[in-house]
């Protein structure tokens, strides 16, 4: 019983603390989190009125059915497989840098899973019926549907995302080692699902023979090398800028930066080369198949709404690898971070909207339809990326001080015995100690 | 479902739309004929490209009538010289006279197909084949995800993006649950072969309205059928038959 009432006390505790670090801050983090919290607001207004008319809201159509959403769901889930990255260098080849930070890149990947799920959910037409793809209370068509697949792989990676995190900082609040014998085998087994989250994604368009531009075998592979760029990217970012604002001195080390800019360079030539592979064989084949990458690369029939894009990705990749490839502007926080917004950006042109919307043009029966997503679209858009900034800060705000040992137990247990000894006398001390 | 089930959601179902437009619907939920694999014909050489048949499928299925107007058929103008590549069709044309000099125009609609992508990718199971070979959808169990628009190589399925707006006058009373009653906004549709009807021993709408005889329509299993005769003596094909979806809508010369 007492230790039930204690370990409730003491979970009590922890979120009521959790709740004032949370809630208190410096200045420059309340404008931070509500400006956040205003862009989630005017994207949730914007989601209403799409909920209440329907998706012609939206600049989609049966041509192009599929648009921005999609586009950065594909983009936010490469990002999530990302941490991967950080997982293997730490926790299987032990490197001392990263293993300081890999909590963090494991909670960056949760919120980037959420604001993944949440594209899809935005997408569905009929939000009302989401409940039809659970089991038990609905009928999932697994295994034949990818998008069951994708479902199941997501929401599994995003609670081993969830779980290692938050199992290795509540073991740390209580300043114990952790059970490895536990966690380990969830670590490891994190690391085969970040690349199935990706492959099952890519395997989602891959399996449409109706759509040529998708169904090429080379899909899985650049899915996943173009996500190790752009993943690892935005936590190099992030981490510096935790670093720049953190009160808590949290030890994040270059080396653990350049260590992931190498990272970098090696997704980024396999990324450029299977790209290459590609193109090769849609150019040299000349087969009724080129259509789309025509459409992308050098525009069709007078459309080149995506030629300027897809362009300006491509040199952005190729600066960025460059920069990467040679030691001395990686290892320079000014041409990393150029590098690192170029990586950012480009992969997301390329595997955004670069991807998904020349999958529809020209759609089966040889019609061209050019999308752009509408104002409504990016708000949308914007309200989940911000939602998604705003989780991982909440996290970011718990997490540090934990790793960097300022919000601890210890404190608090220092209290809570004092308190004991004044109300049932010494001997219990004794077996405490 | 038990029939007494079945029977309680067609009631309901029928409440809701004489509260909602006004009219008494006959929902049907008659099972597929036994021995039965409906199949389709269409004889390219006879096709002038008018779109009767594109209006009377809009008047017999309920269809959204305008912002957006939604059609189940798709008629494509061709330069001759051309049919695979599709690239080059107009879908739009709209001459004051057809048939037009220098084109031939196909028609294309859902082609039920035997091995059909779209059922395969549905991830909740809203869309499947009935015994008698004819695809249907749910529209009350699509979750609207749109995945098997993305599937579908002959642009077979159209989304409701918006409400749709059936007038009143021009409701179509006499229906089938997996066919052409109503339907809301943010679902998909398709053609059904006129589900509603073909079940009755009656032609689809579009076979009915062609005024040149372009189109037929039977019953595979059934030896002495229309389909047979023509699979038999006439050169058929079927679109994008490379792609493994083995297709039971056959395109067809005159030999």
């Amino acid at each position: 019983m007492e230790k039930w009432r204690d370990i409730m006390n003491e979970t009590w505790h922890f979120y009521k603390r959790t709740l004032t670090l949370v809630v208190t801050g410096s200045k420059l983090y309340y404008a931070w989190c509500f400006s956040l919290i205003a862009v989630i607001i005017a994207g949730s207004l914007f989601y209403m009125k799409q909920h209440e008319i329907g998706l012609i809201a939206t600049n989609m159509n049966d041509q192009v059915s599929w648009g921005l959403y999609i586009a950065n769901f594909t983009y936010l889930v490469g990002a999530a497989a990302a941490a991967v990255l950080l997982v293997i260098p730490s926790y299987v080849y032990h490197f001392k840098p990263i293993k300081e930070i890999v909590v963090l890149g494991e909670l960056f990947a949760a919120s980037s899973i959420v604001m993944a799920i949440l594209f899809v959910m935005v997408d569905l037409g009929r939000l009302d019926r989401f409940w039809h793809m659970l089991p038990i209370f609905g009928w999932m068509n697994f295994p034949q549907s990818l998008l069951a697949w994708d479902v199941l792989a997501l929401n599994g990676y995003l609670f081993l995302n969830l779980l290692i995190p938050i199992y290795l900082l509540v073991k740390f609040y209580y300043r114990k080692g952790p059970n490895w014998k536990f966690i380990l085998p969830f670590i490891l087994l994190s690391i085969p699902m970040a690349v199935a989250i990706h492959t099952v994604t890519a395997f989602l368009y891959n399996g449409l023979p109706a759509r040529p531009f998708w169904n090429a075998s080379i899909l899985a592979p650049r899915f996943l090398a173009s996500a190790f760029c752009s993943g690892p990217a935005i936590i190099i970012i992030i981490f510096q800028i935790i670093r720049k604002v953190s009160v808590h001195h949290i030890e994040i080390e270059d080396e653990a930066l350049f260590k992931i800019s190498e990272l970098i360079a090696y997704a980024m030539f396999l990324n450029l080369f299977l790209l290459s592979a590609e193109l090769f064989k849609e150019y040299y084949s000349q087969t009724v198949h080129i259509a789309s990458f025509r459409y992308l690369f050098e525009g069709l029939h007078g459309h080149n709404q995506l030629v300027p894009w897809i362009w300006a990705a491509m040199t952005m990749n190729v600066i960025a690898f460059v920069i990467f490839l040679i030691p001395q502007t990686r290892k320079r926080l000014i041409t990393l971070n150029l590098g690192c917004l170029l990586i950012i950006i480009g992969v997301w042109i390329e595997k955004g909207p670069g991807f998904v919307i020349p999958g529809f043009v020209p759609d089966p029966l040889g019609e061209i339809f050019e999308y752009l997503p509408n104002l409504l679209e990016l708000m949308v858009s914007f309200g989940i990326w911000a939602t998604g900034l705003l989780i991982f800060t909440l996290l970011m705000k718990v997490a540090i001080p934990i790793e960097t040992g300022t919000f601890t137990h210890t404190e608090y247990e220092k209290g809570i015995t004092a308190f004991r000894s004044r109300q049932e006398g010494s001997p219990k001390i004794k077996e405490w100690h | 479902m038990t029939p007494d089930e079945k029977k309680q959601v067609i009631a309901k179902l029928e409440q809701r739309y004489l509260q909602k437009y006004g009219r008494k619907f006959q929902i049907s939920t008659q099972d597929a004929v036994p021995d039965t694999l409906w199949a389709y014909g269409l004889e390219l050489s006879r096709c002038i490209g008018c779109r009767r048949c594109v209006y009377a499928c809009v008047k017999e299925n309920n269809q959204s009538r305008h912002d957006p107007q939604l059609q189940w058929i798709r008629v494509l103008r061709l330069k001759r010289g051309n049919l695979i590549n599709l690239e080059d069709s107009e879908h739009y044309y709209d001459p004051d006279l057809v048939p037009e000099k220098g084109f031939v125009y196909l028609p294309v609609q859902c082609q039920q197909c035997q091995n059909p992508p779209c059922v395969k990718v549905c991830p909740v199971h809203a869309t499947w084949q009935e015994p008698d070979g004819i695809v249907v959808v749910d529209y009350n169990w699509c979750i609207g995800c749109r995945y098997c628009i993305a599937a579908c190589p002959y642009k077979g399925r159209v989304f409701n993006w918006a409400e749709p707006n059936l007038p009143r006058e021009e409701i179509n009373p006499s229906v089938h649950y997996l066919g052409n009653r109503p339907r809301m906004k943010c679902a998909v549709e398709k053609c059904t072969f006129c589900i509603q009807r073909v079940r009755q021993g009656r032609y689809p709408a579009c076979v009915e309205a062609c005024p040149t005889g372009t189109r037929k329509f039977g019953n595979l299993l059934d030896p002495n059928s229309e389909m047979r005769y023509i699979i038999d003596r006439k050169r058929v094909f079927r679109l994008k038959e490379d792609l493994g979806t083995e297709p039971k809508f056959y395109y067809f010369f005159e030999a």
